[in-house]
């Protein structure tokens, strides 16, 4: 993968379970903030799984807004770089399950997985069903928001990245 | 970072899976229990709302079938509000429904299933030169050089050796009932990370149609890309020109890849021929509509029901029947306002939760009380199985040729008689068989979509009745697609230009359904009793039927002796969600 790869960031996350669909939701934040910035696409990932592969290795940068379950307070925000991300989510998840991880996992694997690769994560407090997020979490958003515009920043700054493995 | 952190994002999946089989002292199956252990609850969120925005609600239940419901829904309220759509809209419907079974079935086989039939870390022990042979002489496939399996080899190994948790080290690798020489592992390994790169090429076509991707915009009363060819923005030549190119793709990796692989993996399972029947009766919707979608003899795939293995006597269902269709949640994690006995039509249905299990973790299902979030979907009091198998025997029964000489074809090959299709293997190789039925299709939808673009029939929308003041104050519409994974159909009931009441019986709640009022098995439940299992401990021959339904849902196998004894767990996925 190259620098002239896509720039994106990648919204996942199902809104009909509350809280699970917290990046999605911050994507209708995200988006007026970035309206005048070219070269960054702002993707609605979903509830999409295996069928994100093309789009995860077609960027040199991917940024990806999701629910996480660090084991943290609801609410906390946990930001991983690219080689702190666990590509499959071990024992605890069923073989095949095709959760992202699984298709960073796949990525990897295939020697695609973008160079620069950042998780912004949302411990979340409520994932039954329904369309609303919690308090808690909602409240975090705008936060979620101003992190996404420093890691967009951030890759501004270093225009190249580190070797692939 | 210091320590590790365990990031565990929550799940895509929509529900869980869970069998629970008891088994005799031959670890043969006596009885098999299906439960689903997550809710859907999508039926609550539609309630209040503008019909036309339910497909955007209803294609987040799932990550594998956002189609498929967001045509179902669609549908559902043309029907209501009796819309009907141009020629060149259910051309371009039919294309992407096409494409989605080809897409779909394609992973399915390679990521999923494939799983149960090939032992990867064998394909190690391949001779490259043995694969090379075998692949020339299945089919005229470009990748077939001793090099090129030499390469997929080294690959492989390289990700073996490297440590990494991935598909090559989970699994019942070494299980006995795997039967593979090493070379056709190889084959198979080879192909399924081809399908990888396959799967982006093919996905063109709904990002063109849909206007955007991974989730393409629909529109009731059409669909949302106008069609101009002297226009950038809109279906023009340049992009019929990709999807022309998408369709190619997609035929050559099912007749040369595909097809050619399934033949030579299934002669080394022939007892599957056997095992796994179920129910015997089989129902499909039907789908690819002609211009009237209310003319089911304009469908590609025939509207049936087959009862009893009886291809002689085809019924055709009708979805719209109160008194034959009806769900019954007896042993569903429901309540109905009737009670405990009785069976409500989608459009009468009631979505009212009566969590009554164990706290989880527990230990067993309490099978004779409620055990699933799954209602039990009955035609006439009868259970059925849908999915790719109903729709071949659909096609064969009444006299589709190409289909009759698809399967009649596979079976010389495999030696097998007619009957061998009631099987897990003939579910297998009918999803197969469909596959190239339906690519082929592309080909002759295109063709007719450019002839009605020549033609000046370029409309793609029907806005006749896009605002909620022309509507009637109430109506009923049923929307359907024949999902890849079976018949899929979405219930509304609109007052006052808000929905009032939204059911959806997905394929999976007919294939994992419960036991129902009179204690009849689901399909699932059905096609597991009388299996043997060489290692219990390791129900390989478990998953190898429930994956050849292509269930929709993340599963955990759970294993019980007749003493009632637990005798081992094993967690293992499918699907990541419940359609």
């Amino acid at each position: 993968m190259s620098d002239d790869g896509r720039r994106v960031v990648l919204c996942i996350g199902n809104i009909l379970n509350r809280d699970e669909g917290l990046g999605v939701h911050a994507l209708a934040l995200l988006a007026p903030k970035l309206a005048g910035r070219s070269g960054v696409e702002l993707v609605d990932g979903g509830v999409r799984g295996l069928d994100l592969l093309p789009l995860v290795e077609s960027c040199s940068h991917l940024l990806v807004l999701d629910a996480a379950d660090t084991g943290r307070p609801p609410g906390v925000v946990v930001e991983l770089a690219r080689d702190e991300i666990p590509l499959f989510g071990g024992v605890k998840m069923s073989e095949h399950q095709i959760t992202f991880q699984e298709v960073l996992g796949l990525a990897s694997i295939r020697g695609k997985l973008p160079p620069f690769l950042h998780l912004l994560g949302v411990q979340p407090a409520d994932v039954s069903v329904g369309v609303e997020m919690s308090p808690v979490v909602a409240a975090v958003i705008p936060h979620v928001c101003d992190r996404a515009l420093a890691i967009l920043a951030g890759w501004d700054l270093a225009p190249t990245g580190p070797t692939e493995g | 970072m210091a320590g590790r952190l365990v990031v565990d994002p929550i799940t895509r999946v929509e529900g869980h899976l869970r069998i629970e089989a008891e088994l005799d002292a031959d670890n043969t199956i006596t009885q098999a229990y299906s439960s689903g252990t997550m809710v859907r609850g999508i039926e609550i969120i539609l309630e209040g709302r503008d019909p036309r925005e339910a497909w955007a609600f209803a294609q987040r239940v799932c990550g594998m079938c956002t189609t498929a419901h967001s045509f179902a829904s669609i549908r559902s309220v043309e029907d209501a509000l009796r819309i009907r759509i141009p020629t060149a809209a259910n051309l371009i419907r039919n294309l992407m429904i096409a494409q989605q079974y080809a897409h779909d079935h394609v992973m399915h086989f390679y990521h999923l299933h494939a799983l149960d039939w090939v032992d990867i870390p064998s394909a190690l022990k391949a001779d490259p030169a043995g694969t090379s042979e075998i692949q020339q002489s299945i089919s005229s496939w470009p990748n077939s050089s001793p090099a090129y399996f030499a390469e997929v080899q080294r690959k492989v190994r390289a990700i073996v050796d490297g440590g990494q948790p991935s598909i090559f080290t989970n699994g019942y690798w070494g299980h006995p009932g795997y039967r593979l020489p090493p070379e056709v592992d190889l084959l198979a390994v080879a192909h399924y990370l081809e399908a990888l790169d396959w799967q982006a090429d093919v996905t063109k076509i709904h990002t063109i149609f849909g206007g955007k991707n991974p989730h393409p915009n629909f529109v009731v009363g059409g669909v949302p890309m106008p069609i101009d060819l002297d226009s950038d923005t809109a279906l023009n030549a340049g992009r019929l020109s990709i999807i022309s190119d998408s369709i190619d793709r997609i035929t050559q990796f099912v007749d040369h890849v595909y097809l050619p692989d399934l033949l030579a993996i299934a002669p080394y399972y022939l007892e599957y021929a056997g095992i796994g029947e179920g129910l015997g009766n089989f129902l499909t919707w039907g789908e690819f509509p002609g211009d009237d979608i209310h003319d089911t003899s304009s469908f590609l795939v025939p509207r049936a029901l087959i009862l009893d293995r009886d291809l002689a006597n085809i019924t055709e269902p009708d979805p719209r029947d109160l008194d034959r269709l009806k769900e019954f949640v007896t042993h569903s994690w429901y309540e109905y306002a009737q009670g405990e006995q009785a069976g409500l039509h989608p459009w009468a249905g009631e979505t009212a939760f009566d969590y009554t299990g164990p706290e989880p973790p527990f230990g067993q299902l309490e099978v004779e009380q409620k055990y699933s979030w799954v209602k039990a979907p009955r035609w006439n009091g009868v259970p059925v199985e849908v999915g790719p198998l109903a729709r071949v025997l659909a096609l064969y029964a009444t006299g589709n040729e190409q289909t009759k000489e698809l399967v009649d074809a596979v079976l010389a090959k495999l030696g097998a008689p007619l009957t061998a299709v009631f099987s897990t293997l003939g579910r297998t190789a009918a999803r197969a068989i469909e596959t190239k039925v339906f690519a082929d299709q592309m080909r002759t939808l295109y063709g007719q979509l450019v002839a009605a673009i020549e033609a000046g029939n370029t409309s793609t929308f029907n806005d006749e009745r896009w605002e909620p003041r022309s509507w009637p104050r109430s109506a009923r519409g049923f929307g359907f697609m024949e999902a890849p994974r079976g018949a899929l159909g979405h219930w509304i009931v609109i007052e006052d230009g808000k929905i009032a009441n939204y059911q959806m019986v997905v394929p999976t709640t007919w294939n994992a359904s419960p036991r129902d009022q009179k204690g009849q098995p689901g399909a699932y439940e059905a096609s597991l009793v009388g299996t043997q299992l060489a290692k219990p401990e390791w129900p390989l021959e478990i998953l190898r039927t429930v994956h050849s339904f292509d269930p929709c849902m993340a599963c955990a196998v759970h294993m019980v002796d007749t003493q009632g004894e637990e005798v081992g767990w094993a967690a293992s996925g499918m699907h990541v969600h419940l359609e």
